[in-house]
């Protein structure tokens, strides 16, 4: 059994059971726990619901300090963008602590942040920068991309030892899914397929899952069967998953909201093509953003997009390179 | 004798028509989002309540000096002589606007009319503007850079950064804070020390030992005396100064962030929306800078009641044909997304 519910309400509800399990948890951020009439405040007080000025260094710095004496803070940072203020934090303070005392210390933190705002944000708010986070060991990042996958992976978040950046896709806010009732966590570094299918595989995050099973949903029309896999989890990244499902349908395309160049989908490929070489029946094609910035007008902002109807020429490329090479 | 002394006539008819124009295009502004839904995208934020403090200030400029605001940024090219329909055109992501459409609401830019260009992550303006007055210093162009940021951006790192290397550099530059009272939609007694402490937040100056006042924002020419004094320090090589301009926001932080399909829109202003002070909010409303600094022109004999309408049709016309050029002009060509990556 389960409840349906908003994917924004999802992480909310994961926080706040979080929160009643385990008294170590703090969440901070700004513009959030400001007056006596927020809900959280109510639930869980001043000292562990904390409204922050806008000073990232200081947020994020003053997280990994707490969790290295035993807090488990969460910060919400609201944009992904504001935590590139304070990235030698992210990138090279939180992951970094517990290899260099030499396993003597642990970073418990989850950096909050929603990302890839596709809605006219432009060039400093619409980003997705989990290439920058992936690539960084002793970090792990989570992009959930329905309400029971951003629950699950909330509270593993939280539980987790280690520094977690969880990215939540903003234009996935407000959709509805069910969630599993009672303690639901989903280990991070564990991959879902999300609708199986036998003629090829495509990977895809975030809002990019949803767009590749509405892609899959209209190739099925035409009886093309794809399988769609959403890795869940960046860092660590399931490759075996991944593999698999390539070796069964020996062909695949990889979707990214990011621009192409350094991509997670560029990474994927990487795997692909040193464990599952010899099963491809045609190369592997990407669909990503333009190597641009994210432009403010709509038109401009589509074009550098990848979508549905990318994605479904790029599958059709893909099953027309085996046609014409048998 | 005070600096404002010396204005004449036509320098506060300037001043009193240049804070009616941003008052006029950030109502029109507004108004878009009720008459034309979904015509403004993205997060739009806008600064009526600030005339006074922009207008006082950018008045002491000297031709050519730049202007660096932070991504509430409408008001400020508008008095540098951007025209409004550009400036219009762009919050509406269409092909005339002052940046192709590619920037918006927060990342506007027109350095033909001095102004190099504002980012939407608060703080790091403050650094670019010391930059800029570094260009300044460096080619010796006698230029004092003005630099606008909220009390929300007082708490970056950058702030104080900069504060500290400008004023070891002694950089012609004018740090303008300008607190209205929020940090987005939190209330500055929530996240400022110097407020917590009861002092102003221009004593923030005093860590870096250069100027600090804090003045009162919605009289135009109390800003001017102080920032007059400030820049005139900076052009003579005496380094930065901070200048503490209280007023108030009167809209919201910025437009309510919806998901699409869910069009955008404005929210009321967090003080009644967020904490329920309606008082307060009533009380700032009976402030305005704007209705105070008429009142002052007409009683000075600096402008009379008709001439004073006039002024106000002919505000009000030139933003009506604001809007109409912005709806207008056309949409960007899609493949022009590919352009301006690389210089």
């Amino acid at each position: 059994m389960g409840k349906e519910m908003m994917y924004g309400e999802a992480i909310a509800t994961a926080i706040i059971e979080e929160m009643q399990r385990d008294p170590s948890v703090v969440f901070y951020g700004q513009n959030m726990g400001m007056t006596e009439r927020d809900p959280m405040l109510k639930m869980f007080g001043k000292d562990r619901i904390r409204v922050t000025p806008i000073s990232e260094t200081a947020e994020l710095g003053i997280a990994v300090g707490a969790a290295l004496t035993g807090l488990r803070p969460i910060v919400e940072l609201w944009m992904s963008e504001f935590m590139l203020v304070a990235f030698d934090q992210v990138l090279n303070e939180a992951p970094r602590l517990r290899y260099m005392s030499g396993g003597q210390v642990k970073v418990p933190v989850v950096f909050k942040a929603g990302y890839g705002f596709a809605a006219g944000w432009a060039g400093q708010h619409s980003n997705c920068l989990y290439h920058l986070l992936m690539g960084t060991p002793g970090l792990k990042v989570a992009l959930p991309s329905t309400a029971a996958d951003a629950k699950g992976l909330m509270k593993a978040a939280i539980r987790d030892d280690n520094p977690v950046v969880f990215l939540q896709h903003f234009l996935l806010t407000l959709e509805k899914g069910e969630v599993p009732d009672g303690d639901h966590v989903i280990p991070l570094g564990v991959a879902e397929v999300k609708r199986p299918g036998t003629d090829l595989t495509i990977v895809a995050t975030g809002w990019m899952v949803q767009k590749s099973l509405a892609a899959a949903a209209q190739l099925e029309e035409e009886g093309i069967d794809a399988e769609v896999i959403d890795p869940r989890t960046l860092a660590p990244l399931d490759v075996n998953t991944i593999v698999e499902s390539v070796k069964k349908t020996g062909r695949v395309v990889l979707v990214d909201q990011a621009p192409r160049h350094a991509s997670a989908a560029i990474t994927v490929a990487g795997e692909i093509a040193e464990h599952a070489f010899s099963f491809l029946k045609a190369p592997v094609r990407l669909v990503t953003a333009e190597d641009t910035p994210v432009p403010f007008s709509e038109p401009l902002e589509s074009f550098v997009l990848p979508n549905e109807n990318k994605i479904i020429q790029a599958v059709k490329s893909v099953l027309a390179k085996h046609a014409a090479t048998v | 004798m005070r600096p404002s002394d010396r204005l004449g006539k036509s320098e506060l008819v300037w001043m009193w028509t240049q804070m009616l124009r941003v008052r006029e295009f950030e109502e029109r502004v507004k108004r878009t989002f009720v008459e034309h839904p979904g015509v403004l995208r993205g997060h739009t934020h806008l600064g009526d309540g600030a005339e006074a403090s922009i207008i006082g200030a950018l008045a002491t400029r000297n031709p050519g000096d730049p202007v660096m605001p932070s991504y509430r940024c409408h008001g400020y090219p508008l008095v540098l002589g951007t025209p409004s329909k550009n400036i219009m055109a762009e919050l509406y992501g269409r092909r005339d606007g002052i940046c192709n459409g590619f920037g918006g609401s927060m990342h506007l830019a027109d350095p033909a009319h001095d102004f190099p260009g504002a980012t939407g992550i608060i703080g790091a303006g403050i650094a670019h503007a010391a930059g800029v007055a570094l260009t300044a210093q460096v080619k010796k162009t006698s230029q004092v850079v003005y630099s606008f940021f909220g009390d929300g951006a007082s708490k970056q790192g950058a702030f104080h950064e900069t504060l500290n290397i400008a004023a070891v550099w002694k950089l012609p530059v004018v740090f303008i804070l300008e607190n209205n009272a929020y940090q987005a939609y939190t209330h500055v007694s929530l996240e400022d020390a110097n407020h917590v402490a009861g002092e102003p937040l221009s004593n923030k100056a005093h860590a870096y030992s250069i100027p600090g006042v804090s003045v009162d924002g919605t009289d135009p020419l109390e800003v001017y005396d102080e920032v007059k004094q400030a820049a005139d320090r900076a052009r003579t090589g005496q380094g930065p100064s901070l200048i503490e301009s209280k007023f108030y926001r009167f809209s919201a932080h910025g437009n309510a962030i919806t998901v699409p399909p869910v069009p955008t829109q404005f929210p009321k202003h967090e003080s009644v929306e967020v904490y329920g002070r309606k008082t307060e909010y009533e009380a700032a409303k009976g402030n305005d800078p704007i209705v105070k600094f008429r009142r002052q022109v007409i009683e000075r004999s600096v402008l009379s009641e008709p001439e004073a309408r006039d002024i106000e049709n002919e505000v009000r016309a030139e933003m009506e044909e604001a809007v109409r050029f912005g709806l207008a002009s056309p949409l960007p060509v899609p493949e022009d997304a590919l352009k301006y990556v690389y210089a």
